[in-house]
């Protein structure tokens, strides 16, 4: 069976993919802002002046860091409902239950991006926020917390593409993402080149605009007044440095 | 009736991991006046900033401003150290500017000087704004009013720095070796700014290695030494008749 470009585009402009990729986009979304909030929390529990909490915030973030992504969807849509009537309910939906899961475990990840950040904004800064009156948590929300994004930021686009192919996982608890509906159409068809070529141009089109839109958030924290398109400033200088010089020596030589 | 001095800091105690940093400091400060504190490295002299500016618990001791006990509360007997709260309120009263300038690098030069009326005083921005303005110009700065502190030299971010403190109408600035870090040729306009400062009748008490700043400007200058004060004097007395071993050792060095 050669490639049938007409099966590959009647698919790759489907109601079927198209509601996949959302559903897949969606749910990397919601559990990447949940994997922020939780990263958020444990990154600023590790350095409580409380042990309890430090030694909380290390294991969950050993537990998460050590169980599978996938041993965690299962637990999440099989294992909870079996431990508790609660999650056998109508409201306890596949899309649910994959938030729940990729959201914990990509919290422990997030937790040392946005840790690492925090640590990475020099004393002087909360010393000198503090000196003009702010309080504690304005010190973290308007000085401290802005100069650890620009740092977290790339890690954490990183981690968001990850999520987005981490969400295929999904497909193993019926939800309907991506994957799923890639594999529904080759059970039926057993066009697998066709199906899972239309998936993939979804993944590859999701993530170029990822990296798009990262590109345009990085550059607003780049804080210089004038636009500027550098990527590394420390290289750039030190080049610039260098140029004039060897225009002198070189103009010296035919004079 | 005899007005108390602006500051007084009586038997002030310091010390680190049993290491006595400051041992019993006191020392007043008349509205108006300069107070120039020399002395080297590790004397305890940026210490002494650091309870003044309330960023640090004293041992023991007491701070008066105003005649008010700052840094606590409590009556005479049961003195405690205050709650961060209590400590944010008291600071906006004394301006700080840090050796390493310590601005926001993620906000201009004109945010910068908002951000503690903001922040801190709830100052509407536009108001904010006009008065950020205002104290660029006074530091000389309009043209630099939307430049990025990595785009301005240390003079520069070190003027901004101290427009960052003078805005919020502090009674006493303190200044912990503001010239320091700056490269020789840019030491000139940041004393300018200070000098200016004291002559319009701003308390101020500066940290400094600089011997000429301390006798043409310090109403009164101290020598720190191995955590106390050597011998305080006014400049012409203490440059020229030192009464002192100690102080005639160090103004040997510093010539």
């Amino acid at each position: 069976m050669a490639f049938d470009s007409t099966i590959f585009f009647d698919q790759l402009f489907s109601e079927a993919y198209l509601r996949g990729a959302l559903l897949s986009l969606s749910l990397a979304i919601a559990s990447q802002i949940g994997a922020v909030i939780i990263g958020f929390g444990l990154a600023l529990g590790k350095s409580s002046k409380f042990a309890v909490v430090r030694s909380l915030c290390t294991s969950y973030i050993w537990f998460f860091r050590a169980v599978p992504a996938l041993l965690l969807l299962l637990l999440m849509w099989n294992g909870l409902p079996q431990l508790s009537p609660v999650f056998q309910k109508e409201w306890y939906s596949p899309f649910l239950a994959a938030f729940i899961g990729l959201a914990l475990a990509e919290g422990a990840f997030m937790a040392e991006i946005i840790r690492s950040a925090l640590m990475s904004v020099d004393d002087g800064q909360q010393l000198a926020a503090r000196a003009l009156g702010m309080t504690r948590g304005q010190v973290l929300f308007k000085v401290v917390l802005p100069q650890a994004t620009r740092v977290a930021l790339p890690p954490t686009g990183n981690e968001f593409i990850g999520m987005v192919k981490y969400t295929s996982l999904a497909s193993v608890i019926s939800l309907q993402e991506l994957l799923t509906t890639a594999q529904m159409g080759v059970a039926v068809t057993f066009r697998y080149a066709e199906y899972y070529a239309a998936a993939t141009v979804y993944y590859l089109v999701i993530v170029s605009v990822l990296m798009l839109l990262q590109n345009r958030v990085e550059r607003r924290f780049t804080w210089t007044s004038t636009p500027t398109r550098r990527r590394f400033p420390a290289l750039s200088r030190a080049g610039a440095a260098g140029s004039p010089k060897q225009t002198t020596t070189q103009e010296k030589v035919p004079a | 009736m005899k007005t108390p001095p602006l500051l007084e800091v009586q038997n002030l105690h310091k010390s680190y991991n049993n290491v006595e940093v400051l041992g019993g400091v006191d020392f007043t400060v008349r509205r108006g006046q300069v107070k120039a504190l020399l002395g080297p490295s590790g004397s305890g002299k940026s210490t002494i900033l650091r309870m003044i500016s309330l960023l640090e618990p004293a041992d023991s001791g007491t701070i008066l401003l105003d005649g008010e006990p700052i840094g606590v509360i409590g009556g005479r007997v049961d003195v405690r150290p205050a709650p961060e709260r209590v400590l944010a309120r008291q600071r906006t009263a004394i301006g700080m500017v840090f050796q390493k300038f310590n601005l926001f690098p993620h906000l201009d030069a004109t945010r910068n000087v908002m951000s503690g009326l903001t922040t801190v005083l709830k100052v509407p921005k536009k108001e904010a704004r006009e008065q950020a303005l205002e104290m660029l110009d006074r530091v000389g700065l309009s043209a630099r009013a939307h430049a990025y502190p990595a785009e301005l030299s240390g003079g520069q971010q070190q003027r901004v720095a101290i427009a960052r403190a003078l805005v919020m109408k502090p009674k006493l600035m303190l200044f912990d070796e503001p010239t320091s870090a700056l490269d020789p040729e840019l030491v000139r306009e940041v004393l300018d700014v200070m000098e200016k400062l004291a002559s319009d009748g701003m308390t101020m008490v500066v940290v400094t290695h600089e011997m000429r700043f301390a006798r043409s400007v310090a109403s009164e200058v101290a020598l720190f030494d191995s955590g106390q004060i050597v011998e305080q004097a006014p400049p012409d007395r203490f440059f020229d008749a030192p009464e002192h071993e100690r102080t005639r050792r160090f103004l040997a060095h510093m010539h």
